[in-house]
């Protein structure tokens, strides 16, 4: 079987698929690429199926080998990536051969950079899906991120990769967003009327104390009306929730699947990709749209990344 | 029976507002028969104490339709006869290492550690839900001399299989994770695992009792 070796590994790299649904009885989380957008396209890119698993790269990139060779593709952040030094472009195919070097630096833009391989990394499946779960160590590669010397098998390529190149727009259309849109949470009308404004135009900036599980943010503070006991219930991704000290949280994809603290708001689906791109102290800004709207956005994206015809030239 | 949309595409179902077998009851009937009888665009559902969220294929339905659906179903989970519950017991080592909180809860209850530890083993816990972890089970709920609030400063890591207190709940960290409830035991079970059939120790409904051993079983046990 091929393989991959991880000479270094960067600062965060795990195996991610699109996660694992339908666990929440077991409270399990989904997991699965903070970017899914990017993931889907780097697969795509490279005739894989949607959901093949990959390296999703955080903040700064590793050095890889391909004993065997490899045919790959980078999707999301520009990680200035390099084979033997010579600068690889992103969202491309590209052949590597063995005894070259893929090296990737630190984030450029964004904060999330996937390493897609024909044939997909290939691990044993948990719940499904090949995501790494890294709070309970479940998933992925032996549940962690990886380690230096780690030896990954790559999946059998069964279809011939074509050059693939991007329609023209694509990339500016699907760019991670840094206002991202909201619809109201379930417990809204506990918040103060002004703390609902200050939502709607306050500038938030994301602590570096935030991982899969959760981006906290700083900025203004968030009020509750009166001092109200919640009885905890389920949280859906990208809820944004107020803990009494006054700290806001947008939930991510290794979240807590139930919970007690009130949520103002939700990160509508169409943008939950745009939060897998934001990086520690980045400006960020919420602007609240209608259940129609977030819906007709997202049927807008899934038709966008399910049509071929107008992904690719 | 009350609905409200959680996000673009989740759905919550409130089915009372008590913590209590009265609402849980209720909770359990509509999840059974959601999993017994599946419905295409449900993605997960998540049960609570008083509700189930429920996440959708956003692309095939939308609130009013999941909404229509679900109050169906609850019409006839109402009459479903509520499940037997099964038994479940859980051996811990309780205070000293294993449960460092434990003199600590004591003293600001006034109450001996060994009355303590009587009162968790004393009574028998319904497990509401999952959550905060795989396998992590909310059980519930405590003797009144037991509540205590969550730690101001939560642990970066606590042990797995450490058994922890928090307001009226009582539970079982499966993993090493970060945590703020209240230390005073561990169990040598393996509560959640993976090569399992079922990986959790603990499921929704279940009873659950604790039985105090020593530190010699604890280490006994943790080696089998």
């Amino acid at each position: 079987m091929n393989s991959l070796l991880v000479e270094s590994p960067g600062f965060q790299t795990t195996v991610q698929d699109l996660g694992r649904e339908g666990y929440g009885t077991l409270g399990v989380s989904p997991s699965g690429a903070a970017d899914p957008v990017a993931l889907r396209i780097g697969n795509l890119l490279l005739e894989n199926r949607p959901a093949t698993p990959a390296l999703e790269m955080t903040l700064t990139g590793g050095t890889f080998a391909f004993p065997e060779g490899a045919v790959v593709c980078l999707a999301g952040a520009d990680f200035g990536a390099q084979v033997n030094g010579r600068p690889l472009t992103p969202w491309k195919p590209w052949a590597i051969l063995p005894g070259q070097q893929l090296s990737l630096g630190p984030a450029k833009d964004f904060a999330r950079c996937y390493l897609c391989i024909a044939g997909g990394i290939s691990v044993g499946p948990f719940l499904g899906s090949a995501s790494t779960h890294l709070l309970s160590g479940l998933g992925g590669w032996q549940g962690r991120a990886l380690r230096q010397g780690d030896v990954l098998p790559i999946g059998q390529v069964t279809k011939r990769i074509r050059q693939r190149k991007l329609a023209p727009g694509i990339l500016k259309k699907l760019c991670p967003g840094k206002t991202l849109r909201v619809t109201r949470g379930p417990q809204s009308t506990w918040f103060t009327e002004e703390s609902v404004q200050t939502l709607a135009n306050g500038e938030f900036s994301v602590s570096e104390e935030s991982n899969r599980m959760g981006l906290r943010l700083e900025g203004p503070g968030l009020a509750l009306r009166e001092k109200k006991e919640m009885i905890s219930e389920g949280v859906p991704l990208g809820a944004i929730q107020v803990t009494p000290s006054g700290q806001t949280i947008i939930l991510f994809v290794e979240q807590q699947t139930a919970g007690g603290y009130p949520k103002i708001a939700n990160v509508i689906g169409a943008d939950l990709y745009s939060v897998g791109q934001l990086r520690p102290r980045d400006a960020i800004r919420f602007t609240e749209v209608s259940f129609q709207e977030a819906r007709a956005l997202w049927i807008e994206q899934q038709q966008l990344l399910g049509s071929r015809d107008r992904l690719f030239a | 029976m009350r609905f409200q949309a959680a996000s673009d595409q989740a759905l919550l179902v409130y089915l009372g507002e008590e913590i209590g077998a009265p609402a849980h009851d209720r909770v359990v009937q509509l999840l059974r028969l959601l999993q017994r009888e599946p419905l295409p665009w449900v993605r997960s559902i998540q049960p609570a104490y008083c509700s189930l969220m429920i996440t959708f294929d956003a692309v095939a339905v939308d609130h009013a339709e999941v909404q229509a659906r679900l109050t169906e179903y609850e019409k006839r989970a109402e009459k479903l006869p509520v499940e037997r519950a099964r038994l479940v017991e859980v051996p811990v080592c309780y205070g000293g290492e294993f449960g460092p909180d434990l003199e600590d809860v004591a003293a600001k209850q006034k109450l001996s550690a060994v009355k303590m530890i009587q009162l968790h083993c004393s009574r028998t816990y319904h497990a509401y839900f999952l959550g905060f972890a795989p396998g992590f089970a909310y059980l519930g709920n405590l003797a009144k001399e037991l509540v205590a609030p969550r730690l101001e400063t939560p642990r970066k890591a606590v042990p797995a299989g450490s058994v922890g207190i928090a307001g009226h709940q009582t539970a079982i960290y499966p993993f090493a994770t970060p945590g703020g409830w209240r230390l005073i035991g561990r169990t040598p079970l393996q509560i959640f695992q993976k090569d399992r059939e079922p990986m959790n120790w603990i499921a929704i409904g279940d009873q659950v009792r604790f039985r105090p051993i020593s530190r010699e079983q604890f280490l006994w046990q943790g080696r089998a």
